[in-house]
């Protein structure tokens, strides 16, 4: 049950882009097909789910406060939590690397499609961040931090297909030339977030209810402001359903 | 500026406006968003930026002869992870409360995509000296966005300035909101920063038309 849940929230609730604005470097840069949009995700996925847990084992064993008592007595109070930006770092530049190697020997198709995105991956703010949310919010167990890692990757893969998807239909628009490229792209980013926001109540139920309890009473005091709000929710949530099927195509 | 010559000049104004690595090169762009919920967050990143940049890229254009170019990605790493270290233990020295805000934004400096770009098209081919503007240019750059988003999501969302109530307190009814004015407390949430961003890029590219896109 709380695999199924740190699943979820992962990917909806506090997604790497809409949430965090984490790997927006490369959301922004990588994004103008579909395509090669897969490519970075699918990579960024997997090497999140590497990384994370190897970082669980460093933080556990070696990093935080305590954490060397398993070389002895006279080690139990050292704490190393201050070398954990250095340590992940080295671990996620050499992962990436040790990877790449990999991929090219055992699979030289797969090397072709990922290939270029492995390098770009290694200052990816995603992959960075995944871990260092995984050591402040203090992830229990093994297995938790590998979800966690997977999930994340998941949730920046959706965020980087759907925003691919819809650039490459907006250059059928008549978007007004300033703002071409990438100031739009900032804008529908923005809609977008505003539309995952509403996954916000999914696994909060009893809250949720006196949320509703609270708005309706708001609304009677203001029934406009309010009902426009949350259509212009809908339509983007709408607008992000509607892409969907048409990036699985 | 009788200390710098034009060409050096131009290392740090270039950025501040025609080559803003934030709206014009879309180096950053993570931390730019998230911590500019209030103005004294934003002052501190750019600062921290500044520091990490500027002191980052000398040390890159020293190294720049012996690293070889195979592992320079994680050399670089290694230099920018040191120097964060730093900033984060002077923060949580001087300044605990912030460094719990800023949370986990410090350490993803390292990642700070103007950084790495930094180091990677500037620092490798160039001197000491030239790096060193450089890295000032372009983390001032940087923090000039910061500030303007973070000075308007701060004024529109809180009503405060540095936590000072410039317009006024608005639950005993000073100032303008005496006259039903009400914070629009939207402009705290996460989503609000990519529109102000856009909405500046916005600006910019109307007035200088050579910015934009096709």
């Amino acid at each position: 049950m709380e695999h199924l849940e740190l699943f979820f929230k992962a990917i909806f609730i506090d997604n790497m882009v809409f949430a965090t604005f984490l790997g927006m470097c490369s959301y922004l840069a990588v994004s103008k097909k579909v395509s090669t949009a897969v490519g970075l995700g699918a990579a960024v996925i997997f090497v999140m789910a590497i990384t994370v847990p190897l970082n669980w084992l460093l933080d556990q064993y070696l990093l935080q406060e305590g954490a060397l008592s398993w070389l002895g007595e006279e080690y139990a109070d050292y704490d190393l939590s201050f070398l954990s930006f250095i340590m992940f770092i080295a671990t996620i530049a050499t992962m990436v690397q040790l990877v790449e190697i990999i991929v090219e020997k055992f699979s030289p198709s797969l090397y072709n499609s990922l290939g270029i995105f492995l390098p770009l991956i290694a200052v990816n703010c995603a992959i960075l961040g995944g871990s260092l949310f995984m050591q402040s919010r203090e992830i229990p167990t093994l297995g938790l931090a590998f979800n966690y890692g997977i999930s994340s990757g998941i949730g920046w893969f959706l965020a980087i297909l759907a925003i691919a998807a819809i650039r490459e239909k907006i250059r059928y628009s008549n978007v007004p030339a300033p703002l071409r490229g990438l100031g739009i792209t900032f804008i529908i980013t923005g809609l977008m977030a505003i539309g995952f926001m509403s996954f916000g109540g999914m696994l909060t139920g009893g809250d949720e209810k006196e949320e509703t309890t609270e708005t309706a009473s708001i609304e009677v005091v203001a029934p406009s402001q309010e009902s426009s709000i949350t259509e212009e929710v809908e339509t983007v949530v709408d607008s992000t359903t509607i892409n969907e099927p048409q990036i699985i195509e | 500026m009788g200390l710098l010559s034009k060409k050096d000049a131009k290392l740090i104004t270039d950025p501040l406006a025609d080559n803003n690595p934030i709206t014009i090169q879309v180096l950053g762009i993570c931390s730019a968003l998230a911590i500019t919920a209030d103005l004294k967050a934003s002052i501190v990143m750019a600062i921290a930026v500044l520091f990490v940049l500027a002191i980052g890229n000398v040390v890159i254009s020293l190294l720049r002869n012996i690293i070889p170019s195979k592992i320079r990605i994680i050399v670089q790493l290694i230099v920018v992870a040191a120097l964060v270290i730093i900033v984060d233990i002077i923060l949580k020295a001087f300044a605990y409360e912030l460094s719990k805000t800023l949370s986990v934004f410090v350490g993803l400096i390292i990642t700070n995509c103007i950084i790495m770009g930094r180091f990677e098209a500037f620092a490798l081919a160039n001197g000491p000296w030239r790096s060193f503007l450089d890295g000032i240019g372009n983390s001032l750059g940087y923090g000039v966005i910061l500030v303007i988003v973070g000075f308007f999501r701060e004024l529109l969302g809180s009503g405060t300035l540095l936590g000072i109530k410039v317009l006024g307190d608005p639950i005993e009814k000073t100032g303008v909101y005496a006259y039903g004015y009400e914070n629009n407390g939207f402009m705290l949430l996460a989503p609000m920063a990519l529109i102000t961003l856009g909405i500046i890029i916005w600006v910019q590219r109307s007035r200088n038309k050579a910015l934009i896109e096709n």
